[in-house]
């Protein structure tokens, strides 16, 4: 009777396993295909030579889209193509952005070195978590007040247009994003995230934001901003 | 352009009027880690921390 128990606890938790690695796998091939089909729709921004104003109604639409579209098309596989149309949207606004940059003396080297170190934090860190299998869980309430603070401040260096008060925030964004990818990435091999769809969009936003915030740092230290 | 600044801070205070919420359910529900818990958020963060100031150097 006990080895039943027991066979059925194991069989149990060997699912639980497999369905964890295929939502881990799942996240990282649909990962690693938006964050190509963004470096696309930004090599055509770039050569449309998109106005400045694309980024922000380009991060704006795919908010909106994110916020309210996504999450009812999530247990669908209409999800996986409004995961592209999202970042499609966002690599596409970034056009401009690396436009401005790559025609700065230094720019090219500032954009590799971004997408280089953004490479570098995300793959470590995920390694990092994958490694020691620790629980980040804990760091959700601290992670969301932290953001929400930064988008306080962000509101208020609109109007103040203070360059230290960028570059302040943007090294709170790259830190804060490091600890949503611990606690993402935690929160899918413990269980608690069973749909490849929203884990996806959620370490594609910490890629995102860390790329934006390590472009501005370096762009503002480099003395070419 | 002012239009554009003022479009930012209406999409950004949008976007804080829909993270409230959830944020205060995360900080009500979310675990409390112990000091050993904090230490591995720490160190990594510290790491990441010394990576940009390299890459900083390296611009």
């Amino acid at each position: 009777m006990d080895q039943n128990y027991s066979t059925i606890g194991r069989s149990s938790r060997t699912k639980q396993a497999i369905e964890i690695n295929k939502v881990l796998r799942n996240t990282y091939l649909l990962l690693a295909m938006t964050l190509l089909f963004s470096g696309l729709t930004a090599s055509i921004s770039m050569m449309m030579n998109m106005p400045p104003m694309t980024y922000l109604i380009s991060v704006i639409g795919g908010m909106v889209i994110a916020m309210f579209v996504l999450p009812r098309f999530a247990h669908s596989t209409a999800g996986i193509g409004i995961v592209f149309l999202i970042t499609g949207l966002l690599g596409f606004g970034l056009g401009p952005i690396l436009s401005m940059y790559a025609s700065v003396p230094n720019g090219s080297n500032i954009i590799m070195l971004s997408l280089g170190g953004t490479g570098v934090i995300f793959m470590g860190l995920s390694a990092y978590v994958l490694a020691t299998r620790k629980d980040f869980s804990f760091l959700g309430g601290f992670l969301m007040v932290g953001f929400l603070l930064v988008l306080v401040a962000a509101v208020a260096n609109i109007f103040l247009a203070i360059p230290a008060m960028s570059l302040m925030i943007s090294a709170v964004v790259i830190m804060l994003m490091s600890g949503f990818i611990l606690h993402d990435t935690s929160r899918i091999i413990h269980g608690g995230e069973t749909n490849y769809i929203l884990a996806t969009i959620g370490l594609y936003m910490t890629i995102f934001n860390i790329f934006i915030s390590l472009l501005q740092i370096l762009g503002i230290m480099g003395g070419d901003d | 352009m002012d239009w554009m600044k003022i479009v930012a801070a209406l999409a950004l205070i949008m976007f804080i009027v829909y993270l409230f919420p959830r944020a205060r359910h995360m900080m009500e529900n979310s675990p409390k880690g112990s000091s050993a818990d904090w230490m591995g958020f720490v160190v990594p963060i510290l790491v990441i921390v010394l990576f940009v100031m390299l890459l900083v150097q390296l611009v």
